[in-house]
């Protein structure tokens, strides 16, 4: 392939401090490349000029495949019904607004100059689905992050008392097992407790039948993610999730890992104060001071937006508890092979009550309020706040304060009188959105070669037309490259590709295996043999998908 | 080879053993007699790749004739679709370019939970669960085995559960008629209760049971020809247990409008989760219908009995019925895949038919295009949806008698229309 040239265009490099000077950028070959000297052949100039460049941006949680997204796509016809995509020549039919076909889901993602997107749910006992899932959504990467610790067989570990090292081997085992990036646990052994007929699980309540609480189980997965150097920090969607005054647990889930790194997704559901007439009220300053006081902390938002959504999550007990605010009228809950559990329900957030305008405005008062861009992302939590289509109008929101408080007079205005949103004049620039789409979460998932536009990176690059509008600008970017190849242009596909998936792969004693051969064979459905996924299986799963390992801080890439 | 998974019904038990030296897999141990049979009747039939209106033909003549007549169809009708995870791709890729309806040879069935999912959702659970925490199982117009034969075995009589409840101890419960209760014998010889009743009176009785957990006595002294206090005493188990399944098969609820006795019983399930935890455990899954559903589902959006003829996926549940569509003389050509049983065959139809299955498939009337295809799990790799549509087993290749795979043909087919088109 010959040399490419990125002519002349404003670019925003974060991680390199880049921001919005006039560079040339090179490609040759799928990847950014050192500019050659001034003999040097190009094959191909794209006309920069005027133009912002910024690497291709990573929604690092969408819920894009697996299990429940399956079951959301399944109930959802009526969706389905009222937003087709239709077949071109080149890209194939699908449907679905905010339960997207995975082919729509990855043109739309693509279109967006989204290039990488991390399923931040995958059951280890439905890691295949979720990477056949994620192999038919095209044209972006893929990533999930493997959901432990309402898993039988960790909890049973800890009522044990196993040591640290061999809970370490049991992660390790996971994460390579399910083909990961990461390790996510979802309100912590609550899925297990609702087994157990618990509806509620307490930071510092035991479960049931192990003995074990929320506080120990993240204390023991955080610990484990940090021994074995996985780069992405343990991902915690905490306890109590929507509960007035949950901002309480959620300060004290950040405290219950001293001092280890700990992302703590869709916050915004989990920073809900109890006070006012209708005991319920913001926790975001407090929230927000917290994410700043403490460097060991990220989070992601999990934005919502006005209209209809479905909510899908691993957390059965919480789903189930909100089973009755359905709507339209009817969920799933499923539990699942004493490994996880889901939960299905279709919501649609509406602008005039009064807890759905205070959940919007408390999502921006939190973006705004955390001062460090490289440690909070934007995300909607897609689609449990709003399907992933609506970020360019929540870019809008957060660099636009005249539009944002425009927007804050239409919504219920005992909710607008309750949030300090109306007194927030930061806009974000530029340069922090280009870090909290690219920069933040390359570094946050240890991906060394994306989000950045240096030599050696992937040419994952979008070229946007400076538009006056945003919302405009980063719904149709005028070119999309993924690995050096134009696949999207003014917000159409012109190229299908596949993409491959980011794994990590920590070393682990597999001894361990030892203890989980009986496990499989007494208590399972099915043999330890045949639950890892080989790269052979998880190129055929993943529709010719191939892994990328990168490296544990301990520095070998497996 | 030990660790095979079985494609043969939806429980796709993957510890059977089997004997490939021979070059025909032979089940020796795990593998029940559907299970064995079915390995049985996939045979090698000499000579055969293809046929085009009955004489042998090579595969490639074979795959133009049948790209010929999908190019002329104006709308083809894609059924059968029991294939494994790449077949399933290649075929809703094909669908897609060709403007067709996709049906598959179960959804008469699964139509009866997927509307129960779209109109209401439901709780229930997945195998694991069943074999360790059920302490009460009830069957409602099954008895799983005729169907699922190691469904007792393997999860119910197993040895030990992870909890405080011996296996062995579990309660069961049978509600229907004609059924095979010999597997609900516990190990030692404790017999099922049997509450006798017709199938489509089931929905009465799960209504009544509604109404007295709800505090509404009906007035009703025999419901569903039982004496209701019987009911009475079934819903006290339920709520009594501590984890409670209810097992049902949407095939053995073979009776119009079916889909409400299922509402019905999503709906008492989740009035009975408001104290308890009580699951739902649909079986099915069999002929790869959750594996080739699921992919349709997710890159398209849509179930099965949707139609791409007009460019973008459109779901008609009633209208896209691979009957309705034949006798209705709407469809103009049959593509039908069998990858798992040569003994489902199309239904009759005069129509310009192409069929892949395996090479023993027996007509009524010769398809005028007959393609033999490898069955996945036996002739190629490939992977397999459950019953809890939750776990995806690999399937492995047992032996080589030069079968192409579906997805092999259908990319082929696919080719010979791009060639036709340019
Ligand atoms: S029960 Fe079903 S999957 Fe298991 S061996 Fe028999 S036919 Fe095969
Ligand atoms: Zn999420």
């Amino acid at each position: 392939m010959g040399l490419l040239k990125f002519a002349g265009g404003r670019v925003f490099d974060p991680e390199h401090g880049v921001d919005g000077v006039v560079q040339d950028i090179f490609v040759r070959d799928g990847r950014i490349v050192a500019a050659p000297g001034s003999d040097a052949d190009i094959a191909q100039e794209i006309d920069c000029r005027g133009r912002i460049v910024m690497s291709g941006a990573i929604d690092m949680h969408t819920h894009i495949g697996g299990g429940k997204v399956n079951i959301a796509r399944s109930m959802l016809p009526e969706d389905h019904r009222g937003d087709p995509l239709p077949r071109t020549p080149l890209t194939r039919s699908s449907c679905g607004y905010c339960a997207p076909g995975t082919l729509a889901a990855g043109y739309r993602y693509a279109e967006m100059g989204y290039t990488a997107c991390f399923e931040p749910a995958v059951l280890p006992v439905n890691a295949r689905q979720a990477h056949m899932e994620m192999g038919d959504t095209p044209i972006v990467d893929k990533g999930g992050y493997v959901m432990l610790g309402s898993d039988d067989f960790l909890l049973r570990m800890l009522a044990a008392r196993q040591d640290q090292r061999a809970i370490n081997d049991y992660v390790a085992w996971t994460i390579n097992a399910a083909q990961a990036i990461g390790v996510k646990v979802v309100n912590p052994g609550g899925i297990s407790a609702f087994k157990f007929n618990q509806r509620y699980l307490d930071l510092d309540e035991a479960h049931r039948y192990y003995q074990v609480t929320p506080r120990h189980i993240l204390k023991v997965l955080a610990q484990a993610v940090h021994d074995l150097g996985v780069p992405h920090p343990l991902h915690v969607h905490a306890s109590n999730l929507g509960l007035p005054g949950n901002v309480d647990t959620t300060l004290a889930t950040m405290q219950a890992v001293e001092g280890l790194p700990l992302h703590l997704t869709h916050i915004q559901f989990h920073s809900y104060g109890a006070e006012g007439d209708r005991k319920f009220s913001s926790g975001a300053a407090q929230i927000a001071e917290a994410i700043n006081a403490n460097q060991n902390i990220t989070a992601d938002v999990g934005q919502i937006m006005f209209g209809q959504t479905v909510t899908a999550s691993g957390d059965n007990m919480t789903q189930h508890r909100n089973s009755g605010l359905a709507s339209p009228k009817k969920f799933v809950v499923m539990d699942i092979e004493c490994d996880a559990g889901c939960g299905v329900v279709p919501f649609r957030y509406r602008d005039k009550n009064f807890v759905n305008a205070l959940q919007w405005a408390i999502g921006l008062e939190i973006f705004l309020l955390v001062n460090d861009p490289w440690r909070i992302f934007l995300t909607t939590d897609h689609p449990n706040g709003a399907p992933f289509t609506s970020y360019p109008h929540l870019i809008k929101l957060l660099m636009d304060k005249s539009y944002r408080k425009a927007m804050l007079a239409t919504i219920n205005p005992d909710a607008a009188a309750m949030s300090t949103l109306g007194s927030i004049d930061r806009e974000y620039s530029m340069y922090e959105i280009a870090t909290m789409t690219r920069a933040a979460p390359a570094r946050l998932l240890g991906l060394k070669d994306r989000g950045h536009l240096a030599p050696g990176a992937a040419a994952d690059i979008v070229v946007y037309r400076d538009d006056k509008d945003v919302e405009e600008m980063f719904a149709r970017p005028q070119y999309v490259f993924k690995d050096g190849k134009l696949v999207a242009q003014d917000g159409e596909i012109v190229a299908v590709s596949w993409g491959n998936t980011h794994v990590v792969r920590p070393e682990y004693d597999a001894s361990i295996e030892k203890q989980l051969k009986p496990y499989f064979d007494l208590f399972h459905s099915m043999r330890l043999e045949n639950f890892g996924i080989s790269d052979d299986e998880l190129c055929e799963c993943g529709h010719g998908s191939k892994a990328m390992p990168h490296a544990c801080r301990n520095g070998r890439v497996r | 080879m030990e660790n095979v998974t079985c494609p043969f019904c939806g429980l796709a038990c993957d510890d059977l053993q089997v004997d490939v030296a021979a070059g025909m897999p032979v089940p020796v141990a795990n593998a029940c007699a559907t299970s064995r049979e079915a390995y049985r009747r996939l045979a090698p039939v000499p000579g055969l790749t293809a046929r085009v209106g009955g004489t042998p033909v090579l595969l490639d003549v074979a795959v133009a004739r049948a790209a010929q007549i999908l190019g002329h169809a104006i709308n083809p009708l894609f059924g059968g679709f029991a294939t494994d995870l790449s077949g399933a791709r290649r075929i809703v890729q094909l669908a897609d370019r060709c403007g067709a309806v996709i049906d598959h040879m179960n959804s008469t069935a699964k139509l009866r939970n997927l509307l129960t999912v779209q109109d209401a959702g439901w709780i229930t659970a997945t195998l694991a669960e069943v074999k360790n925490r059920a302490d009460l199982v009830v069957l409602l117009g099954t008895d799983a085995v005729s169907r699922f034969p190691r469904f007792f075995e393997r999860f119910v009589w197993n040895e030990e559960s992870m909890f405080d409840l011996d296996p062995r101890s579990r309660e069961i419960v049978y509600v229907g008629q004609g059924l095979d209760m010999r597997a609900g014998c516990a190990p030692d010889g404790r017999a099922p209760t049997s509450i006798p009743c017709r199938v489509d009176e089931i929905g009465e009785a799960l209504g009544a049971m509604r109404s007295l957990l709800a505090g509404l006595a009906p007035q009703a002294q025999v419901v569903a020809g039982v004496p209701l206090p019987q009911w009475a005493e079934l819903l006290e188990k339920l709520r009594n247990s501590s984890y409670g399944v209810i097992v049902w098969a949407a095939p053995d609820f073979d009776f119009p409008h079916a889909e409400l006795t299922v509402q019905t019983l999503s709906a008492l399930i989740k009035d009975l989760n408001r104290t308890t935890r009580v699951c739902g455990l649909p079986l099915g899954g069999s002929d790869g219908d959750f594996t080739a559903n699921g992919v349709l589902m997710w890159q398209t959006g849509l179930p099965f009995r949707s139609s791409f003829a007009t460019g973008i996926p459109v779901y008609e549940p009633h209208l896209n019925s691979t009957q309705r569509l034949l006798d209705s003389g709407e469809a103009d050509a049959l593509l039908w895949v069998s990858a798992f049983n040569p003994n489902r065959v199309p239904p009759r139809t005069e129509l310009p038919t192409i069929v892949l299955a395996p090479p023993g498939a027996n007509f009524e009337r010769e398809p005028d295009v007959f393609i033999a295809v490898g069955t996945p799990g036996v002739d190629h790799a490939g992977h397999y949806t459950r019953t809890d549509k939750v776990v995806a087993l690999p399937l492995r290749k047992l032996r080589e008698i030069g079968l192409p795979s579906v997805e092999a043909v259908a990319a082929s087919i696919e080719a010979s229309l791009q060639q036709a088109a340019n």
